[in-house]
């Protein structure tokens, strides 16, 4: 046995007397904790889950154990996931904190906001937004407005942001902010974070295809934001937007090759829904064949994932990441399509009883899904990246 | 052949536009859905449409019809489609309506067709009992008792069968699942003992009901044409209704092709309009081709109703196929290039998205008519 095996078995033995029995199910949107000062547990069990993982350090496996993370390497984190996975556990707890503004911390921080942030995310304590996107400045990120001004001690930010996923249920926002007008508009713009029940930040939510209302629109008017809070250096905000993006547009490419586990996989659904031979071939041969296409396009995305991971722990990272998060978010949006085919009437429900809860949460997924290519960067503007980063083509015209 | 509009199918088309934005714009459609009406279409709207003739367009006029033709109809459903206008037009003028004209005897005929063209009745079939259109797998029993029928079963999806007058239930009265011969057609009041409607509300904030049907009752003189011989029947209307469909369609995907051009030539981004990206001019230029030559099949089918009835299967199929296709792709390109925006609620691009789904699904998805369609071809 070598190290890997053992680490294997302790997790398994941990998990084993740590997850409870009802932390093993599915876990459906209302029973997600995305910690925060308005999170609230579902169940005692979700706390007590939640408790345990963060004191083992698991809600963040990978970060540094002086914040308050697990300090496993990235080969020790695949396997707490896979033993995870084998038993169903749950996420214990959700957040755009932990999945994108703390690895960015963790790189650009200083040791006084690690301090401060990382260990309060860890612990589930503070709830994070994103502050990016502006009614005139979504493809065109750059050429975002909203602004702070220099106040000496502090910066006054002015202008607002558009579709902020949940800010009205976060206690922090991390922003891209115009720092200099007069600069080429790459370089004027910083990254500050900004906590939401600071006075004159308000924000108004927006009702999307899928039901829900998961946008907000954000307002900023003459807020007062402690220079403290500027991540890395003035006018630099790019480049720490930059390392975030890249951990935003990962996880989005991850999601058709690890879906909640609410959701059945399209040929599951197929047996269930389509007419089978007695060989239980499906009758319906469009849909057998797009069932196929799905499946080996999965089964191409999850290698490359599997590829890009060796090759990082080879030492010899390479361009292929910049293409995942359009092959995954496209993909997703087939299978979503191709899940509501299959089952047919049954995929048109709404709020209605008449519908299984898997089936209704099928057709959420499906709504959310058209989201996926637009949402981190649209698909347009991934495949522009691609061609001109990844390919040296030169830039389109305007393509600035 | 007429891939043309002549003078009267334009004029009816242009009337039917004014209308409609006026009295029934895609708003009307959200408010039904935000006020969760009780009828899932505006009664006063209904009665307007039909003092225009519209549910007498495509009927006799020995029972009440203009006999205006099948295509005038169309017409006016790719305007609906464009508004997403709720009615029971689709429902009952043109399926219900074309059962009876299709399999009624002269008494029945004159009984109800009159007041389906003058949109005094409505009418519903019952036919889907699953997840996927197919009218040979109706399996609904109904028991021969004298004189009488006994219908039990329960069938899904019924188009406004929630509000309609008079119900035609589609049984198996012998055969197998998957026999085309063996079926019959009964019209039923939806008050007759035993019969439980329960309103769905489906993600196109339309009306489907299920509908049981418990030791119901009926005098054998209700059925439409002989017992065991509804296929024809059934065939004949849903091939009128899939058509009708399809120009619904069309329209709804017209619609989202002219409100995103019209966003590619206003939304800016990177200093210029985003029409002006190549990449997104192609995309757009495509989605129009696509509209070129749909819009001649559409034609076609429609035509083909009045003037080539042996056509219509092939027809239909190929219409209905094609235009599932178009409106899939039209309205995820539609979202897609309105970027953020495309996924709000606010926005009426979602509200053709969804329409979208749920008429993919009735009469018959791309699969099904795909094989319809290979099976009259010979292949
Ligand atoms: C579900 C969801 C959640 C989101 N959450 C957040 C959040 O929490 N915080 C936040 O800040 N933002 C968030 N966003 C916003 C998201 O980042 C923007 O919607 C996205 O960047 C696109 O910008 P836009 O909406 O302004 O579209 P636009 O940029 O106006 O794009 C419109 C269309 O033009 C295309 N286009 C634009 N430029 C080019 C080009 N150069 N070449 C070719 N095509 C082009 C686009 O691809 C798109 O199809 C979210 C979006 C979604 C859908």
């Amino acid at each position: 046995m070598n190290a890997k095996d053992d680490f294997r078995l302790e997790c398994r033995a941990w998990l084993e007397q740590n997850c409870p029995e009802s932390q093993r199910q599915p876990v459906v949107a209302a029973e997600q904790y995305w910690g925060g000062s308005k999170g609230e547990f579902a169940s005692d069990d979700a706390r007590v889950w939640f408790e345990r993982m963060r004191d083992h350090g698991w809600t963040a496996p990978e970060w540094p154990v002086e914040y308050g993370g697990g300090g496993l390497d990235p080969q020790q984190a695949k396997i707490l996931k896979q033993e995870m996975q084998a038993i169903g556990a749950r996420p214990p707890v959700y957040g755009l904190g932990l999945w994108m503004l703390g690895p960015a911390l963790l790189e650009y921080g200083n040791e006084e906001q690690k301090q401060r942030h990382i260990g309060a995310i860890v612990r589930g304590e503070s709830r994070w937004c994103q502050g990016y996107s502006e009614p005139g400045s979504g493809s065109d990120l750059a050429s975002l407005q909203c602004g702070a001004e220099d106040k000496g001690d502090h910066f006054l930010v002015n202008g607002s942001k558009i579709w902020t996923t949940a800010a009205d249920r976060c206690d922090w926002v991390f922003c891209l902010l115009r720092t200099d007008t007069s600069a080429p508009k790459h370089q004027g713009i910083s990254f500050v974070l900004i906590e939401m029940d600071s006075p004159g930040v308000s924000t108004s939510p927006i009702a999307l295809i899928s039901g829900e209302s998961e946008f907000c629109q954000t307002f900023f008017d003459n807020v007062v934001v402690p220079k403290e809070n500027l991540i890395g250096g003035l006018n630099e905000g790019w480049t720490v937007a930059k390392a975030l993006l890249k951990h935003e547009r990962k996880l989005m490419s991850e999601m058709v090759t690890n879906p909640p586990r609410s959701l059945m996989p399209p040929a599951d659904l197929a047996r269930a829904y389509c007419e089978l031979s007695d060989d239980g071939a499906i009758v319906d041969s469009r849909v057998r064949s797009q069932l196929v296409d799905y499946e080996m396009d999965l089964q191409a995305v999850a290698l490359t994932q599997f590829r890009i991971f060796e090759e990082n722990r080879a030492g010899t990272p390479g361009q292929t990441p910049l293409v995942m998060k359009y092959a995954g978010t496209e993909l997703e949006k087939r299978k979503s399509e191709l899940a509501l085919a299959i089952l047919g009437h049954h995929g048109l429900g709404w709020d209605e009883e008449s519908f299984s809860e898997t089936e209704l949460a099928t057709t959420r997924a499906w709504a959310m899904s058209k989201a996926m290519t637009i949402a981190g960067g649209t698909s347009e503007v991934q495949l522009n990246l691609i061609a001109k980063n990844v390919l040296g083509l030169p830039a389109d015209y305007h393509g600035r | 052949m007429a891939l043309v509009l002549n003078e009267e199918q334009r004029f009816l088309r242009d009337t039917a536009r004014d209308f409609l934005a006026v009295n029934a714009p895609v708003n009307a459609l959200r408010a039904l859905r935000d006020n969760r009406d009780e009828t899932g279409f505006s009664l006063p709207l209904w009665q307007q449409m039909a003092e225009l003739g519209w549910p007498a367009i495509a009927l006799p006029e020995e029972y009440g019809g203009l006999d205006f033709g099948f295509l005038g109809l169309g017409v006016v459903f790719e305007e609906t489609g464009r508004t997403l206008t709720a009615s029971p037009l689709l429902a009952s003028s043109v399926l219900g309506a074309s059962l009876i004209n299709a399999g009624g005897t002269d008494e029945q005929k004159s009984n109800l067709l009159p007041e389906l063209a003058a949109g005094e009745l409505t009418l519903a079939l019952a036919l889907e009992e699953s997840h996927h259109h197919d009218p040979a797998a109706t399996m609904m029993s109904a028991q021969r008792d004298g004189e009488h029928l006994i219908l039990e079963g329960k069938k899904v999806i019924v188009m406004d069968g929630h509000s309609a007058n008079l119900l035609a239930v589609v049984t198996r009265t012998s055969g197998q699942r998957g026999d085309q011969a063996g079926l019959t057609i009964v019209l039923v009041s939806p008050n007759a003992h035993g019969v439980t409607r329960r309103r769905t509300s489906l993600m196109d904030s339309r009306n489907y009901a299920e509908i049981e049907f418990d030791q119901v009752r009926v005098s054998t003189t209700a059925c439409l044409g002989e017992t065991d011989q509804g296929w024809e029947i059934l065939e004949a209307a849903l091939d009128r209704a899939r058509l009708a469909l399809a120009a619904e369609m069309y329209g709804g995907a017209l619609e989202c092709f002219d409100r995103t051009l019209e966003y590619l030539k206003e939304r800016e981004q990177f200093g210029v309009k985003i029409g002006s990206f190549q990449a997104l001019q192609h995309r757009i230029a495509h989605l129009h081709t696509e509209l070129e030559l749909n819009r001649s099949v559409l034609l076609q089918a429609l035509s083909v109703v009045d003037e080539n009835p042996q056509q219509l299967p092939m027809m239909a199929s190929m219409a209905k196929a094609r235009m599932n296709e178009l409106y899939l792709l039209m309205t995820d390109e539609a979202v897609q290039m309105h970027g953020g925006i495309g996924v709000t609620d606010e926005l009426d691009i979602g509200l053709f998205l969804k329409r979208a789904r749920v008429a993919v699904q009735l009469f018959g998805d791309t699969g099904y008519h795909q094989r319809r369609f290979a099976t009259l071809s010979g292949f």
